[in-house]
């Protein structure tokens, strides 16, 4: 085998990066709704996809607004959270004391329930969007172009990442997410209200799924089934980083957005049956994930 | 029971090929169902994976028979076979885990299983699916596929009813109750949990043979994670708690699919409202539902 062009395995490595940042954004959500809440959400693809077809919607009713995208990737995230709290305050929040299949299976009939409706609403024609004049093009690296738009997604994500660290571990609300997630009777012993707490932390979740599917409009076909395809992905990432962390997350994305982007080069039939041997052999090895705590239940 | 039984048998003499169509699929899909069961309700183990069991079955016995010209007998006890050797596989791994971590892990499996299934062109089709599996030459009509298809099930619900009322499955359901204590008084849970497993699996695979039969046809879609979501609906809708309340659920849930299917496309947005409310007003499931009212009627009396 003849050596690849390295500044095609540089661009290649950049698109995984690329979704790698995608992934972070909707699974670091993932992750704290299960980290706080103890509850795996399903429903978190579907809210990725609502964001993905409002942002659609938005830009496509809006064109004439100067900066319509960065509005619609505010109002679309935005949108998606308010669902998000939604849902919490009026059904998750019954479940708690229930079994974790009651709660499982509610997220997925959360999965059909928003799936449907995003057809009764959108239809299922595919639809893209196009990307904010400011970043349309591409710079030239070593030779190879790679669009602008991706290089700000890339730079995004640490950013977004070193901001919920900041929120998680140097501020009050941070304190207490992280209190709730290690034991939330003490924490409403101590005259916290917890239950606020959790819509806090499902806004917030929900929000970065919103965020996640409004910033992967331009860049990938927002159809019916992105939400089912997304999901599994992002349990992934979780389950690799350790669910409930949140450099575990960041550490999960980056593995499997480069997974994808090298696999399908070097075993373009083995890369999805890798991804999936991955995340059962951390299971089997780590339970806990690579970043996770090993936790006593 | 017994008219339950007579109605059953007696579907085939309406001359209807709707019911004997949906009979059929209802049969198979109560024998997935409570395979699964065996775990969720008996044991208490969340299997989010059962659909690699149920297509390994379907693919192996197709294959077989299609490919290696395998009598259908021994294709159909062979998929059984697979079905359970995969299960020992896939559960050896699983059984170290508990709840959300081993859902999460039957997950991956299935979810292997399934690409691999997917991708391996040559041998499965791939996404094309595998196409043309004939009846077997004294099962060639739809109604006698049917009456095996009952015979079939029947005998298999049969050894599982027997199963969970042997002293093995009274085990099954003290480590549902409570696994920690299960483990004080001498015994190695993990293992049961392994033996119930297989049990499963093979089950679940045999539903998966007489699927592929009965469709003629079989697509990597049997294996994908939803189709695990679906049974274990078809579960919860019975309910878990009861022996035969998967048989009600799969019913119900099909019954209701084909009905509401010919007048909508939209019938995931009613399956969900009916698992949302189901969840959150019947947890019991509708066994469980029945059950209660009967209790309150006796207890009026």
């Amino acid at each position: 085998m003849s050596l690849p062009d390295p500044s095609f395995l540089l661009i290649q490595s950049l698109n995984g990066l690329t979704y790698a940042m995608f992934l972070f954004l909707i699974a670091s959500g993932l992750s704290l709704i299960f980290g706080v809440l103890r509850i795996l959400n399903f429903a978190h693809g579907s809210l990725y996809m609502v964001g993905a077809y409002v942002t659609h919607h938005f830009v496509s009713h809006f064109v004439d607004i100067p900066g319509q995208f960065w509005w619609a990737v505010i109002f679309a995230s935005v949108i998606v959270a308010v669902i998000g709290v939604i849902i919490e305050r009026f059904f998750l929040r019954h479940l708690y004391v229930r079994e974790e299949i009651d709660q499982l299976l509610f997220t997925y009939a959360l999965v059909l329930i928003i799936g449907d409706f995003a057809r009764i609403i959108w239809g299922t024609d595919q639809f893209s969007v196009s990307r904010p004049a400011v970043l349309k093009g591409a710079v030239e690296i070593m030779g190879q172009y790679f669009p602008k738009y991706n290089i700000v997604i890339i730079l995004l994500g640490p950013c977004i990442a070193f901001l919920f660290w900041f929120i998680l571990l140097h501020t009050r609300w941070g304190r207490m997410i992280r209190a709730a997630a290690l034991d939330r009777e003490v924490l409403s012993a101590l005259g916290v209200n917890v239950s606020r707490l959790f819509t806090v932390v499902f806004f917030i979740g929900a929000w970065l799924a919103g965020l996640g599917g409004a910033l992967v409009s331009p860049v990938s076909a927002i159809v019916p089934g992105m939400d089912v395809e997304v999901i599994v992905n992002a349990f992934i990432v979780v389950v690799i980083g350790g669910l409930g962390s949140f450099w575990g997350t960041l550490l999960g994305a980056l593995i499997v957005g480069e997974v994808y982007a090298f696999g399908i080069l070097v075993f373009p039939r083995l890369s999805l049956v890798f991804i999936y041997v991955l995340m059962a052999l951390v299971l089997i090895l780590r339970p806990w994930g690579l970043f996770g705590r090993a936790l006593q239940r | 029971m017994i008219p339950i039984v007579l109605i059953i048998l007696l579907v085939p003499l309406s001359g209807s090929r709707f019911y004997v169509f949906l009979g059929t699929d209802i049969l198979i899909f109560a024998l997935f169902a409570v395979s699964l069961n065996l775990l969720l309700g008996y044991t208490g183990m969340v299997s989010f994976g059962q659909a690699a069991y149920f297509g390994i079955g379907a693919y192996t016995c197709a294959l077989l028979m299609k490919k290696a010209s395998v009598v259908f007998p021994v294709a159909f006890v062979a998929a059984g076979v697979f079905g359970a050797a995969a299960a020992l596989i896939i559960g050896f791994f699983c059984v170290r885990l508990t709840k959300i971590y081993f859902a999460m892990l039957t997950l991956a499996f299935s979810q292997i299983v399934w690409a691999i299934v997917f991708k391996w062109n040559s041998l499965t089709g791939g996404d094309t699916g595998f196409i043309g599996i004939p009846f077997p030459q004294y099962l060639d009509s739809k109604v006698r596929f049917y009456y095996f298809t009952f015979a079939a099930v029947a005998f298999s619900l049969f050894i599982m009813r027997k199963i969970v009322n042997s002293p093995f499955g009274r085990i099954l359901t003290t480590i549902r109750e409570n696994p920690e204590r299960t483990e004080f008084i001498g015994i190695n849970v993990k293992l049961f949990q392994l033996v119930a497993f297989m049990i499963s699996g093979f089950f679940s695979a045999i539903a998966g043979a007489l699927f592929g039969i009965f469709n003629h046809s079989i697509f990597p879609d049997l294996l994908f994670w939803p189709a695990s979501a679906e049974v274990l609906i078809m579960t919860i809708l019975g309910g878990m708690y009861s022996f035969f309340g998967p048989v009600v659920g799969a019913a119900v849930l099909l019954y209701l699919r084909l009905q509401v299917t010919s007048y909508t496309q939209y019938w995931p947005l009613i399956l969900g409202t009916i698992l949302a409310v189901l969840l959150f007003f019947f947890p019991g499931g509708i066994m469980g539902f029945l059950q209660a009212q009967l209790a309150l009627l006796r207890g009026n009396r």
